[in-house]
């Protein structure tokens, strides 16, 4: 019979082999994607549209000037939804209005993301007759909406009662004191939930691709079809050409930059706004 | 008191906006019911109970969305069963073995694998993972199991069982979160009592940690099936895409969600109503699995 303390330390072993299989592909992506991406990076990359297969050189710049727009426009309908849900939810949590609020924005992120795309191409796409960079944009932003107001809530309700009550004593009018201390006093961390929300959507894929659809030149206009980033990875991935896989991994790799990037980013100003703080 | 009322407009009409946003909340969950169903309804009207056979063609106007069904189920199911062993054990190491600084730096890793989008996985899917399951997983597995249906029949790489295995990946992050929140709100004296009694460590874990959390894990893994079931770019890269019902995990298949990505931007007349019915059927079951997770996960303090 093994002994109890043997037991004991092989189990703790296979908790932290089980750990590190997780990581595996967590490095291996990162690897992967670092070593085929970074070849596949040049000025014209960033600066070109695509040329005809065969043809050597062209970029994906159209995809990366498209994600960017696209974010934008997503971020100008979803984020002041998305706050003023999160300012509802946090500042009037008894109220009827919010109680049900509550469970619909739990209900809305969990919808999946290609069902998002199919609602906006039956409200948006359908009816107007085409793929358009408005339908890409409603799509983003409802993806967006949920998690803004979920995390700003949280982000609010860190705020002590007692400054709001400070507030009210002096004579300020409730709005003012929502919005100038409240929501002013916390604007750092309520930045922090909007760039979440801005990496989540910069690589969502699913949305956009019955809705901004695609294009293989620089924009042309708001109701017409728009490259995104996500979708000409996802197009060029599954090409047969060899030329395109290689663009495919360039562009996985302006893409994590772009989110990994944010993601540390947002980190390093949260840890170093707490440790001031306390 | 008509002075107090003037004083007290502007609050009123600032709540009156932070309603209407909300409105808007409401509005747009019932237009997704609304619209998804009209824009599937056509394909209910005409083809009624047939649209729950299992053949798909679109050009024979064929469309049974059954083998979706049983694809989304599948893959989510099987990823389901490879993540949560390995979810627990994550946050078992995290949240009861590894000293402060490690855990932090380890957690961190796992959430770094929630943030990597979709399409990247799928990309290093096809491209990594697909060769090494067709080279040297798939035909391993064949050669001591290969009798029993689920893993016979030719190997193409793209497969059920390859989305499953992208899946499991794609999950382990959001089940290993929600379990290392119910680990933390164990109390300590649980623990503590375990040890006091003379428990060695793992022994101590399984009982005052494991054992009392049983409801959370399960919590946990609802939580991770739903995001499984509406999880699409990475699964339509890996499935094959092949919308034939086939008994093999190693052959290709399709789901609710890889369909839609892979058929809605060429597809008019009732295919474009067969999917929106698939869409539909899709959010009733994530609407499904969301009032599942609320209720298991009742209990344990979430």
């Amino acid at each position: 019979m093994i002994s109890r303390d043997l037991k004991s330390r092989l189990m703790v072993a296979l908790c932290y082999a089980l750990l590190a299989l997780a990581l595996v592909p967590l490095l291996s992506i990162l690897y992967t994607v670092i070593s085929k991406g970074l070849p596949a990076l040049s000025l014209d990359f960033f600066l070109k549209t695509p040329v005809p297969v065969g043809e050597a050189g062209g970029g994906i710049g159209h995809a990366i000037l498209g994600t960017l727009l696209l974010i934008l426009m997503a971020s100008a309908i979803g984020v002041p939804l998305g706050l003023a849900m999160g300012i509802l939810l946090s500042e009037y949590p008894k109220r009827k209005t919010a109680r049900a609020l509550r469970t619909v924005v739990e209900v809305l992120s969990s919808v999946p993301s290609i069902v998002v795309g199919l609602f906006a191409y039956a409200v948006i796409v359908k009816p107007m007759k085409g793929f358009s960079a408005h339908a890409g944009a409603v799509a983003l932003a409802i993806v967006m909406v949920p998690m803004i107001a979920r995390s700003s809530e949280e982000m609010l309700k860190l705020v002590p009662t007692s400054v709001r009550e400070a507030g009210l004593a002096l004579g300020l009018p409730r709005w003012k004191v929502i919005l100038k201390i409240v929501v002013g006093g916390s604007i750092g961390s309520l930045i922090v939930s909007v760039l979440l929300a801005v990496a989540r959507i910069a690589g969502e894929t699913a949305p956009l691709l019955f809705t901004a659809f695609g294009s293989q030149r620089w924009f042309q206009g708001l109701n017409q079809p728009i490259a995104s980033l996500p979708v000409t990875i996802y197009n060029y991935a599954i090409s047969p050409y060899e030329d395109w896989h290689e663009k495919a991994w360039g562009g996985a790799l302006v893409l994590i930059v772009l989110v990994v990037g944010l993601n540390l980013f947002v980190r390093m100003m949260w840890t170093k706004r707490r440790s001031t703080r306390s | 008191m008509n002075s107090l009322r003037e004083v007290h407009r502007p609050d009123v009409s600032f709540r009156w906006i932070l309603m209407i946003c909300a409105w808007v909340a409401f509005l747009l969950l019932t237009g997704f019911f609304i619209f998804l169903f009209d824009l599937g309804f056509p394909a209910l009207r005409d083809l009624g109970f047939n649209l729950l056979t299992l053949e798909w063609n679109p050009p024979l106007k064929v469309f049974g969305m059954v083998s979706f069904i049983y694809g989304t189920l599948l893959t989510s199911l099987l990823a389901l069963f490879i993540a949560t062993p390995v979810s627990v054990a994550s946050a078992v190491v995290l949240s009861e073995l590894a000293p402060g600084k490690l855990a932090k730096a380890l957690g961190f890793l796992v959430e770094m694998l929630a943030a990597i989008p979709s399409i990247v996985y799928g990309l290093w899917g096809l491209f990594f993972l697909v060769p090494i399951l067709r080279e040297t997983v798939m035909p391993f597995v064949q050669k001591f199991v290969g009798f029993l249906p689920i893993f016979g029949g030719p190997i193409y790489g793209v497969s059920v069982f390859s989305a499953a295995v992208i899946l499991a990946i794609m999950v382990i992050p959001t089940i290993t979160a929600v379990c290392r929140e119910i680990f933390a709100n164990i109390p300590q004296v649980q623990r503590d009592g375990m040890l006091a009694l003379g428990a060695t460590r793992f022994e101590m874990i399984q009982v005052a940690v494991l054992d009392s959390s049983r409801s959370g894990i399960f919590g946990a893994m609802v939580l991770g099936l739903g995001r499984a079931l509406g999880e699409t770019m990475a699964v339509t890269m890996l499935i094959g895409n092949r919308s034939e019902l086939d008994f093999s995990w190693f052959a290709p298949g399709q789901t609710m969600a890889s369909a839609m990505a892979s058929e809605v931007a060429e597809a008019s007349g009732t295919h474009l109503a067969a999917l929106g019915m698939v869409g539909f059927v899709l959010l009733l079951i994530s609407a499904l699995v969301f009032y599942s997770t609320k209720w298991a996960l009742k209990g344990s303090g979430r």
